[in-house]
């Protein structure tokens, strides 16, 4: 494909880069995106997506803008309060880059569904928030040999790692074996966070995300990010394989989807 | 002593403090040490076998204990010990 004039301006500052350059760009155009939840994380991510220039965005979500949403999911508006979270999205991305496809997906991604949407993906940004669709997502990515750039955030810290366990990497899994049992886990309700954190890793698997798609610098493979707001640390943490990984390591239990998800929040 | 950063859920029992210090030999005797300073911390980081939970990771400086010697892993003087437990999204386990 050749660039339009326009698309020659509107992403002039990346083909500069040495590091992207036309064929990265090209790359990026080429590519396409799912977000898991269009929400705190989901965000800020598919705005720098869409900005970005990434060819397709799937956004995958099935709950309706609430206005507590706002103080951190700027995807929406108030004018979106009690509209479908995908819709809202999809307008806002549609009006930074009208170049951009968007695909929505408005429905709870469980393990029925995740297969068939994650075929049409490069690379799946998670940006879920219970710990049944995180073990899902990074299940179903292992399955399907999809790279998967996790975010997570509490209160005023994050959490933010590439997984690529079908590369020699480790999954999610080999980080956190378990997800908790349903007794610790006293209820669902919102902890509280700091909105702005939201922002701060939803952008950071961005970066992650386009470094993967262009191939530069170095990946948050085999690492985790561990941010701190308040005493405003970033600190990288080693993430070896797990040879006793029970979805990737040598002696697999984990084979497909059939297992019990649904346990991380006990009530 | 040995250096421990303290996550967001668990600073409820340090008084709110995201880095406190606490004199050890391994994890298991830092473990039991910090819970001395701050009852029931052992309880947040460990199961009722006193083995650490399957959501929460120890690290020492960079590493993850699981990888080196598990509790067994020993620390000296200076050594920087995280405890950084599994978060998805609002929801925290262990998080009252």
């Amino acid at each position: 494909m050749e660039f339009t004039e326009q698309q020659i301006e509107r992403y002039s500052r990346h083909i500069i880069l040495p590091d992207v350059g036309g064929r990265g760009q090209k790359k990026l155009v080429a590519a396409r995106v799912l977000v898991i939840g269009a929400g705190g994380l989901g965000s800020p991510a598919a705005l720098y997506l869409a900005a970005a220039g990434v060819g397709t965005i799937g956004l995958a979500d099935g709950d309706v803008v609430d206005l507590s949403n706002l103080q951190r999911q700027i995807l929406h508006t108030t004018a979106h309060v009690g509209k479908p979270k995908v819709e809202s999205g999809r307008e806002m991305l549609v009006a930074i880059n009208p170049d951009v496809a968007i695909k929505t997906y408005q429905t709870t991604i469980n393990a029925e569904n995740i297969l068939g949407i994650l075929t049409d993906y490069d690379l799946i940004l998670d940006g879920s928030d219970t710990f049944s669709t995180r073990y899902l997502v990074n299940d179903a990515c292992f399955f399907a040999k999809k790279p998967l750039i996790s975010g997570s955030i509490f209160r005023f810290e994050g959490q933010l790692t590439t997984l690529k366990p079908h590369d020699g990497f480790p999954c999610y899994r080999c980080l956190y074996a378990e997800p908790p049992p349903p007794g610790l886990v006293p209820n669902c309700q919102e902890a509280g966070v700091l909105g702005v954190l939201a922002g701060t890793i939803g952008v950071l698997q961005v970066a992650e995300a386009i470094k993967e798609i262009v191939g530069f610098g170095t990946s948050l493979a085999g690492s985790m990010l561990v941010y701190d707001a308040l005493e405003m640390n970033f600190r990288k943490t080693r993430v070896p394989k797990d040879p006793e990984c029970l979805l990737c390591g040598e002696r697999p239990r984990i084979t497909d989807l059939s297992g019990d998800y649904a346990v991380s929040c006990g009530l | 002593m040995v250096k421990v950063r303290i996550p967001t859920p668990l600073r409820t029992l340090t008084g709110g403090k995201s880095e406190v210090e606490a004199p050890a030999s391994d994890i298991q005797s830092l473990i039991e040490s910090l819970n001395g300073q701050f009852p029931g911390l052992k309880d947040r980081v460990c199961d009722d076998n006193g083995e650490i939970r399957r959501f929460v990771n120890i690290y020492l400086n960079e590493e993850d204990i699981r990888f080196l010697q598990g509790k067994r892993t020993s620390v000296k003087d200076g050594d920087e010990v995280s405890i950084v437990p599994a978060i998805a999204g609002g929801v925290h386990p262990g998080d009252a």
